[in-house]
């Protein structure tokens, strides 16, 4: 059985999206209107699992009688709005936008992407092959999880799942300003010597896979990652008697993955580093065992 | 929380520098170092530690003004006393430019490359320093230097500021800089000539040729009187108050003699020529010791207070909105009506925020308003707390302004103990108090909701609107934040009354306005006009160049204007007419040798550093802009026009999805520039 959480009635707010005429919980986002209005905006540091830091604004929408655009996935529905989700206004900052993040930051793990490039004709080339970018090794520093920062977008996800909004570790934050700023631990120490407790939540909420599995890492560097030969199986964790779901990414009959369904009551995604990462002895091959 | 502070130590340096600010630790959870039984059974902290966090800028500011840099066993100790994150507190300390997390020298010289020195031979000074003291960056002889965005010494450009950590830290102002002046102030601090008075930046005010009576006070001033709070007062104002303020205060004195009785020769002219006598806002600087509490009264101090006491808050919430008093930051909006709006918030507490976080390059009129009259800002600031239902003021200062924060400190704890601050103000029963927060080098921090991340000790970034700081401002709470100078028109408002404030100026922008007129004119410095008053009229004040090449009006955030727009009205509405900005009041005067691109290509590097990172289209659109600016430095006509077809359309996503004004504006200077001036071309 699945616990149905019951929220307090809401009022619903009469809103005009693209000059039709929608109805939207009081309380909900532009973002919200949007989707339930059949309408999708791409997003990046919005997240089904946390509070957005609106940084990316990839999502932003015209609202009348605003003087800038607005980011879709944090702006309140107001009674009277009059949101325009694709103007040619709206669509330039969103081509611009993604034209800056392709040529700063290396998006080709980014899910969505290319799509978008594609769709807003965005031409992340034009500024040049000396155009600055966000130059960093992968940074290989335990056995369970990979941080390449040459491709995070500054979303500031992991940094609230790891903080106050999930886990409560606070092993990493925002350093440093400007283009030069990082996701980084304290004088920018390796995981092992930080707080970090390998949770694992911080790569469940990257959108661009600046964050990845070391399994995963290791896959794509050898060329056998193929996500369109993975099996997907959501079981129950079995370490201890919070009933976590997980879901098992499983290749050639390998677990490469652990996540967990965002939209389950108990975890909401979320995992601790034994449903994340304890999965070994599910597959202790001989072969592993010397 | 989960907190892990590895295993790096403070030394007793850090050590004694966080402790004289935050009191010895109570028990080993915040860092003691013998460990108890009761520690064992009883962890204190908890919320009540996380409460303190806003006190962990006052701290990097104490271990860097002890050492010079902040090190992984002093911030380490620094967050286990006040349960912040070490992560978070790096990420604080690398946010901010006056700071260092590697070692350096204790010596650190700022060298203003902005656009008013530059205008003024800052390259050269620049040349010579590196020969000196080798490349930015490199510590050598003992002090290392660095290019620094603008440091408000507009009017005495080029200008260089020295400060030398210790025990008691010492600054030095060196304008105009010399590159043998600056070494000198480098290898000893303490013994640089002093800074010329405040009013010698305001070339209209009146400055009397002897002060016997400042001479007195200031070769007197005692040590600050101790805050009610030690742990707080202490650790900020010890060292630096003390040891400076008495033996500077005497060499300005006469320096401030020789000044007037020598080198400036328009400087105390300029009023007479304006025809009037009637400077609202700069009257008493240059008049009154800004030491001396007395001869503030005695110049008028004090009556607008006693008049607010008597309206009651409504009442001068009435005349500030029927006076139309707008914000004089730059953003222009409706004083009264702010303040209407945080004073009927029904949670509580209210705050006061006074933004002095002046960054805007070109800007210095509230670091002369805080240098030549501070009672007036304390007074303006008791003001708006009562009008606004705040009980607390925080006063936001920008780091690289040591005297203000001398003065300021002075005039605080002096109303304070006349009862003039305290928990029962002028004895009507209103309680207000006034704290000094510094800044520590990062213009992004005068963003209204960015000056409360700083101030809580978080990351300076700006905060997304709604919720506006009049219902979720200052640690959640509604808080009205103001600028100096629209707090100091406060004071003739209550005293003149609404109408008789609103005579002056023009029918939609009220009063007088201080403009900062620097660059190429012969007698740059803050100039009071009423509004409605032409360019023209300014430059002709101030001395303009022979042959003008253009006018920056309202900062690196603002735009050009040309020779032939000099008629335009210096008014809030008059210059957005004209497709322009008074912004915060800075008036750049560029003769026509000049070379604007370099000029452009400065302004976008200003914004690419001090862009916070935050949103993509000014963390990643600043460089872009300063890269095609960079590629274009030297072309024009066709040869530019493909990057300017990349600028306007990276500026123009700035403009639109920016999160706050600092990228917004971003592009405004150098469109105006490529539009109105036929940069280019």
């Amino acid at each position: 059985m699945t616990a149905i959480p019951l929220r307090p009635p809401r009022r619903l707010v009469d809103l005009t999206l693209d000059g039709e005429p929608v109805r939207a919980p009081e309380g909900s986002t532009l973002l919200d209107a949007c989707r339930a209005a059949g309408k999708d905006v791409p997003t990046l540091c919005q997240g089904d699992t946390l509070t957005p830091k609106n940084a990316c604004r990839v999502c932003v929408v015209e609202v009348e009688g605003s003087r800038t655009l607005a980011p879709a996935c944090s702006r309140r529905v107001e009674p009277g709005m009059e949101v325009r989700t694709d103007t040619e206004r709206a669509r330039h900052s969103r081509k611009v936008v993604l034209e800056l993040l392709a040529s700063s930051t290396d998006l080709s793990t980014t899910p969505g992407a290319a799509e978008w490039i594609e769709e807003y004709g965005a031409e992340p080339d034009r500024f040049g092959a000396e155009a600055a970018r966000v130059a960093e090794e992968p940074k290989v520093d335990n056995d369970l999880y990979v941080r390449d920062y040459s491709k995070c977008v500054l979303c500031y996800k992991c940094v609230d799942a790891c903080g106050e909004q999930w886990q409560n570790t606070f092993a990493i934050a925002v350093a440093g300003r400007g283009f030069d700023a990082r996701i980084s631990t304290e004088h920018d120490a390796p995981l092992t010597d930080s707080a970090c407790v390998y949770c694992g939540n911080c790569v469940e909420v990257c959108p661009t896979g600046a964050l990845s599995f070391k399994t995963e890492f290791d896959m794509r560097a050898a060329g056998t990652w193929d996500e369109s030969a993975q099996t997907e199986t959501t079981t129950v964790c079995a370490y201890c008697g919070v009933g976590c779901n997980l879901t098992l990414h499983v290749q050639d009959n390998e677990i490469v993955k652990v996540t967990s369904p965002h939209d389950n009551p108990v975890t909401h995604g979320n995992l601790c580093i034994k449903g994340r990462f304890g999965y070994q002895h599910v597959q202790n091959h001989a072969q592993n065992q010397d | 929380m989960d907190l892990r502070f590895g295993d790096s130590k403070p030394t007793d340096e850090e050590r004694a520098a966080v402790d004289a600010l935050l009191g010895p630790p109570a028990s080993a959870w915040e860092g003691a170092d013998d460990r108890t039984d009761t520690d064992l059974r009883w962890a204190r902290g908890g919320r009540e530690a996380r409460e303190r966090r806003d006190l962990l800028l006052p701290g990097l500011h104490a271990l860097n003004d002890r050492v010079g840099w902040i090190s992984e066993g002093g911030l380490a100790y620094l967050c286990r006393r006040l349960t912040v994150p070490p992560a978070e507190g790096y990420g604080v300390a690398t946010f901010y430019a006056m700071f260092a997390v590697k070692p350096r020298p204790a010596t650190v010289v700022h060298v203003c490359t902005d656009l008013a020195c530059a205008a003024r031979g800052s390259a050269r000074v620049c040349t010579k320093i590196e020969r000196d003291l080798g490349p930015a960056g490199s510590a050598g002889s003992g002090a290392v230097w660095q290019p620094s965005p603008c440091l408000g010494l507009c009017e005495r450009a080029p200008a260089a500021l020295v400060i030398r950590a210790g025990e008691a830290p010492r600054t030095a102002v060196v304008a105009p800089a010399t590159a043998e002046a600056v070494a000198d102030a480098a290898t000893a601090p303490h013994e640089a000539a002093a800074e010329p008075q405040a009013a010698a930046a305001a070339p209209q005010a009146r400055t009397p040729a002897a002060q016997p009576a400042q001479a007195g006070t200031s070769a007197a001033l005692p040590a600050p009187t101790p805050a009610p709070r030690p742990s707080r007062a202490s650790g900020q104002a010890s060292g630096q108050a003390s040891g400076q303020a008495s033996g500077q205060a005497s060499g300005q004195t006469a320096n401030a003699v020789a000044r007037t009785g020598s080198s400036a020769p328009g400087s105390a002219l300029a009023a007479p020529e304006a025809g009037r006598d009637g400077l609202v806002l700069l009257r008493r600087v240059g008049v009154v010791d800004p030491g001396s509490l007395d001869d503030y009264r005695a110049h008028g101090g004090y009556a607008a207070l006693r008049r607010a006491f008597a309206l009651g808050p409504a009442g001068v919430i009435r005349e500030v909105t029927e006076a139309g008093l707008v914000g004089r930051g730059g953003a222009a909006f409706p004083t009264g009506r702010k303040w209407a709006a945080t004073a009927q918030q029904p949670d509580h507490p209210h705050y006061l925020v006074c933004n002095a976080d002046e960054s805007e390059p070109g800007t210095f009129k509230d670091r002369v308003l805080m240098e030549g009259d501070p009672y007036a800002l304390v007074e303006a600031m008791t003001i708006a707390g009562y009008a606004t239902g705040a009980h607390r003021g925080y006063l936001y200062l920008r780091g690289e302004y040591p005297r203000a924060l001398r003065r300021l400190r002075t005039a605080i704890d002096r109303a304070r103990a006349r009862g003039l601050l305290g928990e029962d103000v002028m004895g009507q029963g209103f309680a207000f108090d006034i704290e000094i927060r510094r800044g520590a080098g990062a213009y992004i921090c005068g963003e209204e909701t960015a000056i409360f991340n700083s101030i809580e000790g978080r990351r300076g970034e700006p905060r997304s609107k709604p919720p506006f700081p009049v219902e979720k401002g200052l640690f959640g709470k509604p808080t009205a934040v103001n600028n100096v100078e629209t707090l100091v028109n406060v004071l003739p408002i209550l005293i003149e009354g609404a109408q008789g404030y609103a005579r002056t100026g023009t029918s939609a922008s009220t009063g007088t306005k201080l403009f900062c007129v620097s660059g190429t004119v012969a007698r740059p410095g803050v100039y009071e006009l009423p509004f409605g008053a032409t360019l023209r009229e300014l430059l002709e004040l101030a001395g303009p160049p022979k042959t003008l090449r253009a006018v920056l009006l309202g900062g690196a955030a603002g735009a050009f204007v040309r020779p032939d727009e000099l008629d335009v009205p210096l008014t809030f509405e008059g210059t957005r007419a004209a497709g322009a900005t008074l912004g915060s009041g800075v008036v750049l005067v560029l003769d026509d040798s000049v070379e604007l691109p370099r000029v452009l290509l400065r302004i976008a590097e200003f914004f690419r550093d001090e862009s916070c990172g935050q949103c993509v289209p000014c963390r990643v659109g600043t460089v872009r802009q300063e890269e095609a600016l960079h590629r274009i430095k030297d072309l024009t006509g066709d040869a530019a026009a493909g990057d300017i077809a990349l600028l306007r359309e990276v500026g123009r996503a700035m403009r639109d999805a920016s999160i706050c004004g600092l990228g917004q504006t971003a592009w405004n200077a150098v469109e105006s520039a490529i539009d109105r001036l036929g940069a280019f071309k």
